[in-house]
C-alpha cells in the first residue's frame, strides 16, 4: 500500500477531509438548483449601429486591415441572425448596411466579399427600393475598379433585369461593363451583356448596330462567338415580329 | 488557525506590493484616464457616459487578467522555491494555507479595485460605482479561486492561465451561446443538433452567471434593481464550490 502510495503523484482520496467533500457536493447541488430557478435568457433585437469612420477602423485594426475587414463582414452578414432571433432583410436598415459595406471595403479594397454580399445577399430583399440602393452601391464601387469588380455588376444586371424587371437599369449596368472594363479582362458573355439586354428589350436595331460596331472594332474575333451572337439577335428579331 | 491565515494573507499581500502590481495598476489607470479624456473630447454628446463605459469595460478585463496572472505566477514561484513545502512543514494545515492565500489575493484585488473606483467616481455616480465595484469584487473572488484551482490541477502557468481565461469568457458569453444554439436557423431534429443543445445547456448549469456581473452599462444608465442581490447569490453559491474543489486538489497534492 505504501509502495503504491509512494509511486503516485497524488495522495489518496481518503486524505481529503469530509467537510470539503460535503461543501463541494452541497455547493454543486445549490448551483444546479439556483441555475434552474433563473429565468431563461430572452432574445433582444439590437439595431445596427452606425458605421464608424474609415480612419477609426484602420486605427482599430492595428495594421491588420484585411483581417478586420473579414471579421466585420462576418459580423455584418450574421446580423440578421442575432442570438435567438431571425430578422427579415426587410427590417434591416439598408442605408446603414451600405455604410458598413463601404467602410469594410475601404479597409480592404481587394476584398470581393462586401460586393458579393451587396449583389447576391442583400439584393434578395423583396423590396425594389432597397434592391435599387444596393445595386447603386455596387455600381458606384464598380466604377472605382471596373476590371476587378465587374462580376458583381454583371450580377446586378441579372437582378435588375429578371428580379426587378427594370430593363433600363439593367441596360445602364450592362453598358457600364462594356464601356469601363478593359477588353479581354471579362469573359465575352459579360462584355456583351449590353447586346443581350438590348435584344431582350426589343431594341433589335440598336443591338444590331452595337454588334456591327463590335465586329468592326475587332473586339469579336472568335467565329463561334460571332455565330452565337448573331443567332441570339435573330431570335430576338423573330420575337419582336410576333 | 485564524492567526496563521492572517500571517499568510499579509505576506501574500506584501508580495503583491514588492512585485509592483499596484504600480502597474496605477500606470494602467493613468493611461486609461488619458485615453478616455481624449475620447471624451472627441465625443459630441454623452461624453461622460462614453468615458465611464470605457473605463468600466477596460478595467474589468484589466483587473481580471492582472489578478489571475498574479495569482498563478505567484503560486508557481512559491511552489518552485519550496516556500509551499516550508509553510506546510510548520504546524499549519493545508486549509489554513489555502484560506491565507485566498485572503491575501482578495486583499490585493480590493486595493486594485479601490484605485479603479477613485478614477471611476470622476465620471460616474457614487451609487452606480459602488454596485459596479461590489460586483467586480465578487467576480475577482471567483477568478482568484478558479486560478488557484487551475494551478493546483495543472501545475503549469500557461495551461492554468488559458483555462482560467477560457472559463471566464465562456461564463460571460454562455447566455449568447445558449440563444444561438436555440436559434431558428439552426433548429433541426438531427441528433447532433439535439446533442449540442443539451451539452450547451448542461455546461451553462455548472458555470457561474458572469453575464449578469459588473455590466458597464450600470455606470452609464444606473444599475437595475436586484442586480447586486443576483451577483451576491451567485457568488455565495459558486465561491464555496470553487474553494472546495481547490482544497480537494490541494489535499491530494503530493509534496
Amino acid at each position: 500500500m505504501d509502495l503504491a502510495y509512494g509511486l503516485t503523484k497524488e495522495r489518496p482520496f481518503r486524505v481529503v477531509p469530509a467537510w470539503i467533500i460535503a461543501v463541494f457536493c452541497s455547493a454543486l447541488i445549490m448551483q444546479l438548483i439556483w441555475h434552474r430557478l433563473q429565468p431563461r435568457p430572452v432574445p433582444v433585437v439590437e439595431a445596427l449601429p452606425p458605421a464608424p469612420a474609415e480612419k477609426f477602423l484602420a486605427l482599430a485594426s492595428f495594421g491588420e486591415q484585411a483581417a478586420l475587414s473579414r471579421i466585420l463582414m462576418l459580423w455584418l452578414q450574421s446580423f440578421d441572425y442575432q442570438p435567438g432571433i431571425s430578422i427579415p432583410f426587410k427590417q434591416l436598415d439598408y442605408p446603414r448596411i451600405i455604410d458598413w459595406l463601404n467602410a469594410i471595403l475601404a479597409l480592404d479594397p481587394r476584398s470581393q466579399y462586401p460586393l458579393l454580399s451587396a449583389a447576391r445577399l442583400y439584393s434578395q430583399v423583396p423590396d425594389n427600393a432597397r434592391r435599387r440602393m444596393m445595386l447603386a452601391f455596387v455600381y458606384r464601387k464598380f466604377l472605382e475598379a471596373p476590371d476587378h469588380r465587374w462580376p458583381w455588376l454583371a450580377h446586378a444586371v441579372y437582378v435588375a433585369k429578371y428580379v426587378m424587371g427594370d430593363q433600363d437599369l439593367a441596360l445602364k449596368y450592362a453598358r457600364a461593363i462594356h464601356t469601363h472594363v478593359t477588353p479581354g479582362v471579362a469573359p465575352y458573355w459579360a462584355e456583351q451583356m449590353e447586346l443581350f439586354v438590348l435584344a431582350d428589350m426589343g431594341r433589335v436595331e440598336s443591338a444590331r448596330v452595337l454588334l456591327g460596331g463590335l465586329i468592326a472594332s475587332g473586339e469579336i474575333k472568335d467565329k463561334q462567338q460571332l455565330q452565337f451572337l448573331k443567332q441570339r439577335l435573330q431570335e430576338a428579331e423573330k420575337d419582336s415580329h410576333k | 488557525m485564524q492567526q496563521s491565515v492572517t500571517v499568510i494573507a499579509r505576506y501574500t499581500f506584501i508580495e503583491g506590493l514588492r512585485n509592483r502590481v499596484f504600480g502597474l495598476t496605477a500606470v494602467g489607470l493613468i493611461c486609461l484616464f488619458g485615453l478616455t479624456e481624449f475620447i471624451g473630447e472627441l465625443a459630441i454628446t454623452e461624453s461622460q457616459q462614453i468615458q465611464s463605459l470605457l473605463i468600466g469595460s477596460g478595467m474589468r478585463v484589466f483587473t481580471v487578467v492582472t489578478v489571475s496572472l498574479f495569482v498563478i505566477t505567484s503560486m508557481t514561484r512559491e511552489m518552485h522555491d519550496k516556500g509551499f513545502e516550508l509553510i506546510l512543514s510548520l504546524p499549519v494545515g493545508r486549509a489554513t494555507y489555502y484560506f491565507g492565500k485566498l485572503l491575501g489575493y482578495f486583499a490585493l484585488a480590493t486595493v486594485i479595485l479601490l484605485l479603479t473606483c477613485i478614477l471611476l467616481s470622476i465620471f460616474s455616480g457614487v451609487a452606480a460605482t459602488f454596485i459596479w465595484a461590489a460586483s467586480l469584487l465578487c467576480e475577482l473572488g471567483l477568478i482568484i479561486a478558479v486560478s488557484l484551482l487551475c494551478l493546483f490541477t495543472f501545475n503549469n502557468v500557461t495551461v492554468a492561465f488559458i483555462v482560467v481565461m477560457a472559463f471566464y469568457f465562456l461564463s460571460r458569453s454562455i447566455h449568447a451561446i445558449q440563444l444561438i444554439s436555440a436559434s431558428p436557423i439552426l433548429e433541426s431534429h438531427a441528433f447532433a443538433h439535439q446533442f449540442m443543445l443539451y451539452l450547451v445547456n448542461a455546461v451553462a448549469y455548472v458555470l457561474p452567471d458572469l453575464y449578469g456581473f459588473t455590466r458597464s452599462e450600470w455606470l452609464a444608465y444606473g444599475p437595475g434593481s436586484g442586480v447586486l442581490a443576483h451577483v451576491l447569490q451567485q457568488t455565495a453559491i459558486y465561491l464555496p464550490l470553487l474553494i472546495a474543489a481547490g482544497l480537494f486538489d490541494l489535499y491530494r497534492k503530493e509534496l
